[in-house]
């Protein structure tokens, strides 16, 4: 069986959800093999949740260069083992480096990309829901070695265990892969909340909220939940909330099983981020707001009475 | 500074987004088009650092004949001048393509600087600023929410954007900047300065004019295909409950029911 390519996403070595996802979905097209990039000694804690979700091989791509520069190292990486072992696909996760990676990958190898696929079946048709998921395309690349960007949460993760072969990527990166130099990273938030993108649960605010200090009663309901936090652009445009927060048109697209919307209207620009959600939920006051019209479930009410109570009976529930 | 923003004409962001029936390509015929939002905030960080370290801007687009439109509102903005790629055989490229007949038009201007958005909101690929640091062989420093230029030095260095914070980032000029937004405040074009864009430079290039090989360019050339395209369903609103004291607690069972919680 031809060999499915799918870039390891990982914090420091630890594998995000979202590879889980990937190497089940790369079971369905061919024979999965990960390829895990990361700085110096970074893999061992990425070994077994690998071989945990089924990869039949790993390339190893260990070095600082890959780390300490933006984007160009990985896509040479990328490219130089799609030379080298002609897969089927190339399957990177939806996130704002991978698409990044992806991209150069294609144009390296002069291939197509598909981004933000929800499926990819057997045959290599993805699909994707554009415009906010109000058009569905199945598309199918026709040059190269399909790349295809997957969007997180769009296959349940199930383990295969297996004993993938170790294969070490010789890394010589050029010089003008380079150019980009990381010099930090610095921390803003305080996490142990899921990746937006990511999470199960994602409880957002909105303009409804009225002040920055407010999106305590989110964070709240969202920790016990163990949700993620997103905000509407009204509410990262007073600067309520960080961008990276956002959810909408611009902004990150989520898909959670479950999306709690508090003091958002749901206009065209915050639909667009979150509508295949698999359930929605929704608290505003106005009757009016166009939320009500797409939510499964929506609540006419004064968040500040509402969500402070949904916490609390949220946390008795739990016992 | 020698400095190039690229821009992008949409669908406006607040219409009914369609494909084209016979071809399923964006179909930019039957709505209102406009620049992309988030170019307004290329076309800003430009004029800033025009305003900061001196030097020109020039503005690139890649689009159909209105797409000058565009091209006049960053012009009006403060931009000095601007080179238009269109083409019948352009349409239908992909972002590959595009980002291909871009970086063979800019590497023509010779710039110190490439600034771009973050995404166009039709196609919302969030790829361009990578591809073009890629075609031109520059660094790339995309999702920067913060840009300082020191021509001096002949650097740049960004705070480029990450899920819980930032990384700074450094490079030596030239080199490919993707702004997000928020980065600044676009400015609106003055009467003046819409006045004064009619009369600044404006160049127009065929494909053929700007060297690119009619084969590789367009629907035909593109890295991928439709295979069919259907409008999602509409989601169905579901119970729709006013507060009575309990709403918290409706909702809750309402999860509950769902196994959510």
């Amino acid at each position: 069986m031809a060999e499915v390519l799918v870039l390891v996403e990982h914090a420091d070595g630890e594998p995000k959800k979202v590879t889980g996802e990937l190497l089940t979905l790369a079971r369905s097209l061919g024979e999965p093999s990960a390829v895990f990039t990361g700085g110096a000694n970074t893999y061992a804690k990425a070994k077994a949740y690998l071989a945990e979700y089924g990869a039949a091989k790993v390339y190893v791509a260990e070095s600082d260069d890959v780390a300490q520069y933006v984007a160009a190292p990985v896509a040479e990486v990328l490219a130089k083992l799609v030379g080298e072992a002609s897969p089927v696909a190339v399957l990177v996760a939806a996130t704002a480096d991978s698409r990044e990676i992806a991209a150069r990958t294609a144009a390296k190898t002069e291939s197509g990309l598909i981004w933000d696929a929800t499926a990819v079946s057997p045959e290599l048709v993805a699909t994707q829901g554009v415009f906010g998921g109000s058009t569905i395309v199945n598309s199918k690349v026709t040059k190269g070695t399909p790349v295809i960007v997957v969007r997180p949460n769009s296959t349940a993760p199930v383990a295969a265990p297996s004993s993938p072969a170790e294969v070490t990527v010789d890394v010589a990166i050029s010089d003008v892969a380079k150019g980009a130099k990381i010099l930090d990273r610095v921390a803003e938030a305080k996490s142990g909340r899921p990746d937006l993108t990511e999470a199960q649960v994602v409880v957002s605010g909105g303009r409804g909220l009225g002040a920055a200090e407010h999106f305590a009663l989110v964070e709240k309901l969202a920790d016990t939940l163990g949700a993620a936090v997103g905000a509407s652009r009204a509410a990262t445009d007073a600067g309520w909330y960080p961008h990276q927060n956002q959810v909408g048109q611009t902004g990150k697209t989520v898909s959670p099983q479950l999306y709690i919307a508090v003091g958002i209207s749901g206009a065209i620009q915050h639909r667009a981020g979150m509508q295949t959600s698999k359930t929605i939920v929704a608290v505003n006051k106005d009757p009016e707001a166009p939320i009500f019209e797409f939510a499964d479930y929506g609540l006419v009410g004064d968040l500040f009475n509402v969500v402070p109570q949904l916490t609390d009976e949220v946390e008795k529930r739990k016992g | 500074m020698n400095i190039v923003v690229t821009v992008k004409q949409v669908p406006d962001t607040w219409a009914e987004k369609k494909l084209d029936a016979a071809d399923k390509t964006v179909d930019r015929v039957s709505v209102d088009n406009v620049m992309n939002e988030m170019d307004e905030y290329g076309v800003e960080e430009a004029l800033k650092i025009k305003e900061a370290h001196g030097g020109e801007v020039t503005v690139v687009t890649m689009g159909p004949a209105k797409a000058v439109e565009t091209i006049r509102k960053a012009l009006s903005m403060g931009a000095d001048k601007a080179v238009h790629l269109t083409d019948d055989a352009l349409h239908g490229s992909d972002a590959l393509q595009t980002s291909a007949a871009l970086a063979k038009v800019i590497a023509t201007l010779s710039p110190d600087l490439v600034i771009t958005a973050t995404e166009a909101s039709d196609a919302r690929g969030g790829v361009m600023g990578a591809l073009l640091a890629e075609r031109l062989g520059l660094p790339q420093l995309t999702q920067a929410r913060k840009v300082t230029v020191d021509p001096g030095a002949g650097k740049v260095s960004i705070e480029r954007l990450a899920d819980n914070g930032y990384a700074l980032v450094e490079a030596s000029l030239p080199a490919v900047v993707g702004v997000v937004e928020k980065i600044n405040q676009p400015r609106y074009p003055s009467f003046k300065g819409i006045m004064a864009a009619k009369k600044k430079p404006l160049t127009t290039l065929s494909a053929g004019d700007a060297g690119l090989d009619a084969g590789s360019v367009g629907l035909a050339g593109a890295g991928s295909t439709v295979v069919d395209a259907q409008l999602a369903p509409p989601r169905q609103s579901g119970t729709i409950v006013k507060d009575e004291g309990d709403g918290g607690v409706k909702i809750a069972e309402f999860l509950a029911a769902q196994k959510l919680i």
